[in-house]
């Protein structure tokens, strides 16, 4: 490297300090805060997507009977709900959180590989045209359930190839954006910033970022069987050619449990950053927090059949999945009990992002109780493809990942956009969310023990009180996210300017640049004493 | 944290050619499954995509190697690019750990509970009572109605000695890289692509040699899980064949230095991997 192109590459860098005007900007940008923006618009975007897809679910179970839709596209409306919220809301989210602020927590100049932040990003909108395209599409959108079981799942009509290959692209931009993740953390840490010095946000997404690229390839497998399977002859998941359906179940789970995770992961991180700053104090055990992540992680690739424990496996296999499965509660107890320690003693006020933060920790452990009465094998026989189910995941994933996403919108909004939002409209819509969202999902867990089947658009009349119940809080709910957009836009066009810190209890490379953050941060690196 | 660092790290400015490979994989794949779906125009919107992924990977890759060889990238800038080589090739592994797994699960479970063992009895019992084969098996409805099995000899057992010997030349050129000997950097990558183009072309005279004998891709999960695997193998041997061709081109372009050389290193430890997962095929594929 000679020092002529040490001083034109230096030079670059003074000309070009604020963004290119016009539109071509978010299209070609390779900067990591434009990247992560544009990932949190889509995902808000699609979040009132597949919100709509789960008010016409809910609209039709309002009453027993078929009111609505027709069955079929009913189980069209599931199937693209779990998609569009899996794929296009909460792992965008997450990618998105990590484009803004992980190089800003590292004092990293950039994301490793800029252009191909850039493509990662710009696969998902395409992939989820081809994905949404199917409903339009004679036979309908995939109506087998986003698990894609065969031999159901082949019975799609022209949806199905769209189907498979736009998974394929949303599986290509995961792997990109995590490998992305992966080299900026091990490359672009500042001098000083040792990996146990690392914020906790920043570990939980190194671990998932490793769970993304290890089993992302695993589903573009199954789906690539899937997909030879209906046109091109093969056998994986046919009996009469030596395969066998339940094949697929366990690749698809092999992927299936680990990504669970991966839908979770990040939220820990962005609560283990929220409440020590509310709470004043450090978070209490940060090491086993580490370590439990990563216990987490590693346990997630030996359980995947607690999902098809029905299924017919031999008597081993239940039991060894039954007893992996109870030992994930260890390290998420570890979590919880942690959270829950820093608090103690501690100053705390409840702004919003800490109201998230704590919604999550109630409101995720109740998930992780159901899940834990899941675990059980004979008492799955019993609780299997119910709404008990429906009422486990939702808990883990709605006030457990989506509460993690929004605390951590609020509690970086005013570092993003330089002007503290509503606070008054932030505590409305943390208690409109949190009153229905347990209006919406709680009775599940009485009809679901009382024996409602999940994915059918009809019930048996005993089951109709609480499903009006679980509906209004669907609406209630829905609508409250009305407020999240309109806090947000009043956000960005103005309000109270916010100091560097925000928040007083706040510690952290990202809160020592200036509100909103500089276009370019840490270029050169800041030294971590 | 008063003090700063002085190194710069490189963070281009505006790319314009992902937006094109987006629109590209679109339209191949868009293409490919309106042509799957019976529809006229689709396998022509799918090669036009395929035309204007190329047309992407030589942008992208022309900007990139234009930028490495200005010197604008530094060892920093290289250590993310091994990183994501390296992980790139990772998810590659678990790629095809999911067809050796639907080769394993087949071969341990599917097969033998067909064959009446453990719970499956009864699905032996009332469906195929007659069904006997336990490995290569085209299933109880005996789909081709061929049992030709492709075993380990000749064929299989030379491409083996190929591909071993191609990492070798492979390993050589590296060597020479490193202490500049320019021709034989070149004698050594001609002779692995060539190692590599004669496998692919041996690949093919053993499935014409499979099709002659009435064992398809439709031949039952034998047939499925032998051409998949083998299939993938083949595509990424011809992958990793054309890399190390685009490399060749540039070392006779005076590319490459004895300390820089990432792109060499890139498609050297891509051609290694498909060498393994090569060994891994020979052994459960062809021998046991």
């Amino acid at each position: 490297m000679n020092a002529q192109a040490t001083d034109a590459h230096h030079d670059s860098d003074h000309d070009h300090h604020g963004p290119a005007p016009g539109l071509m900007r978010w299209v070609t940008t390779t900067n990591h805060k434009d990247i992560g923006t544009l990932y949190l618009w889509f995902s808000l975007i699609m979040f009132f997507i597949g919100g709509l897809m789960a008010l016409v679910i809910r609209s039709e179970l309002f009453q027993p009977g078929l009111q609505l839709v027709d069955p079929h596209f009913f189980n069209q409306m599931t199937t693209m709900h779990a998609l569009v919220m899996i794929f296009g809301v909460v792992m965008p989210a997450f990618v998105g959180l990590a484009n803004w602020m992980l190089p800003m927590m590292i004092g990293a100049p950039d994301m490793a590989l800029p252009r191909m932040n850039n493509w990662s990003f710009w696969i998902l909108p395409f992939g989820f045209a081809m994905m949404l395209s199917t409903l339009l599409m004679e036979g309908g959108g995939p109506a087998a359930g986003w698990t894609l079981y065969p031999p159901l799942s082949l019975q799609t009509g022209d949806a199905f190839p769209f189907l498979i290959f736009s998974i394929h692209l949303l599986g290509v931009s995961s792997i990109m954006g995590a490998i992305n993740i992966v080299a900026t953390i091990m490359n672009l840490r500042a001098p000083g910033m040792t990996f146990m010095k690392m914020p906790l946000f920043v570990w939980t997404w190194f671990i998932t970022a490793y769970l993304l690229i290890a089993v992302m390839p695993v589903l573009a497998g199954a789906v690539t069987m899937l997909l030879t399977d209906k046109f091109f002859g093969t056998s994986f998941f046919d009996a009469a050619g030596g395969g066998d359906p339940v094949m697929f179940q366990h690749i698809f789970w092999f992927f299936g449990h680990p990504e669970v995770y991966i839908l979770i992961l990040p939220s820990f991180g962005l609560v283990s950053e929220i409440i020590p700053t509310f709470s004043r104090k450090r978070l209490f055990g940060y090491s086993s927090m580490v370590y439990a992540t990563a216990s987490i992680a590693f346990l997630s690739f030996i359980v995947w059949a607690h999902h098809m424990f029905t299924v017919g496996m031999p008597l081993a296999g239940e039991i060894f999945f039954m007893f992996t499965t109870m030992l994930i509660a260890v390290p998420t107890g570890v979590k919880v009990f942690n959270w829950v320690s820093t608090m103690w003693r501690g100053a705390m006020t409840f702004e919003t992002p800490m109201l998230f933060a704590l919604g999550f920790v109630v409101m995720f452990t109740i998930g992780g109780f159901s899940g834990l009465m899941l675990a059980m094998t004979p008492i799955d026989f019993q609780y299997h493809d119910t709404y008990f189910v429906v009422a486990h995941f939702h808990y883990v994933l709605v006030p457990g990942a989506i509460y993690g996403i929004i605390g951590g919108v609020y509690y970086w909004l005013p570092k993003w956009t330089g002007n503290m939002y509503s606070e008054s409209l932030g505590k409305m819509h943390f208690w409109l969310s949190t009153i229905f969202v347990n209006v919406l999902f709680f009775p599940m867990h009485f009809v679901g023990l009382a024996g409602m089947p999940r994915r059918i658009p009809d019930y048996s009349v005993q089951f109709a009180d609480f499903n009006q119940i679980a509906t209004i809080g669907a609406f209630g709910f829905g609508f409250s996210q009305i407020l999240l957009l309109v806090l947000v836009v009043k956000c960005i066009r103005g309000g109270e300017k916010a100091t560097d810190q925000v928040w007083e209890g706040a510690e952290g490379l990202e809160w020592t640049v200036s509100s909103p953050a500089p276009y370019h941060t840490f270029s050169p690196q800041p030294v971590i004493k | 944290m008063s003090e700063v660092a002085q190194q710069r790290y490189y963070v281009p400015e505006a790319a314009k050619w992902p937006i094109v490979g987006s629109i590209s994989l679109t339209m191949l794949l868009g293409g490919f499954s309106s042509y799957l779906n019976g529809s006229a125009s689709g396998s022509t919107v799918a090669f036009l995509g395929l035309g204007l992924l190329v047309i992407m990977l030589f942008g992208w890759f022309g900007t990139v190697i234009r930028e490495s060889e200005s010197g604008m990238y530094q060892a920093w800038e290289d250590k993310s690019f091994r990183m994501g080589m390296s992980w790139f090739i990772f998810s590659e592994v678990m790629f095809f750990a999911a067809f050796f797994g639907a080769l394993f699960y087949a071969r341990e479970f599917s097969v033998p509970w067909l064959l009446g063992e453990g719970s499956g009895g009864s699905t032996h019992q009332y469906l195929w009572p007659n069904f006997t084969e336990i490995w290569p098996t085209n299933g109880p409805e005996n789909l081709g109605e061929s049992d030709f099995h492709m075993g380990w000899w000749p064929l299989p057992f030379i491409n083996t000695v190929i591909l071993l010997t191609s990492g070798l030349t492979l390993t050589w050129a590296h060597h020479a890289i490193k202490s500049q000997n320019r021709s034989q950097i070149i004698w050594g990558l001609i002779l692995t692509v060539c190692l590599g183009y004669i496998f692919v072309f041996l690949q093919g005279v053993e499935y014409m040699e499979a099709y002659h004998e009435g064992m398809k891709l439709t031949s039952g999960i034998y047939g499925s899980t032998f051409f998949m695997l083998t299939g993938f193998h083949g595509m990424h041997v011809t992958l990793g064949a054309i890399m190390l061709t685009v490399m060749l081109i540039r070392t006779m372009r005076g590319h490459f230095t004895a300390e820089n050389h990432f792109a060499f290193e890139a498609a050297a430890w891509y051609w290694h991997f498909v060498d393994v997962v090569w060994l891994g095929l020979f052994i459960f594929v062809y021998i046991l």
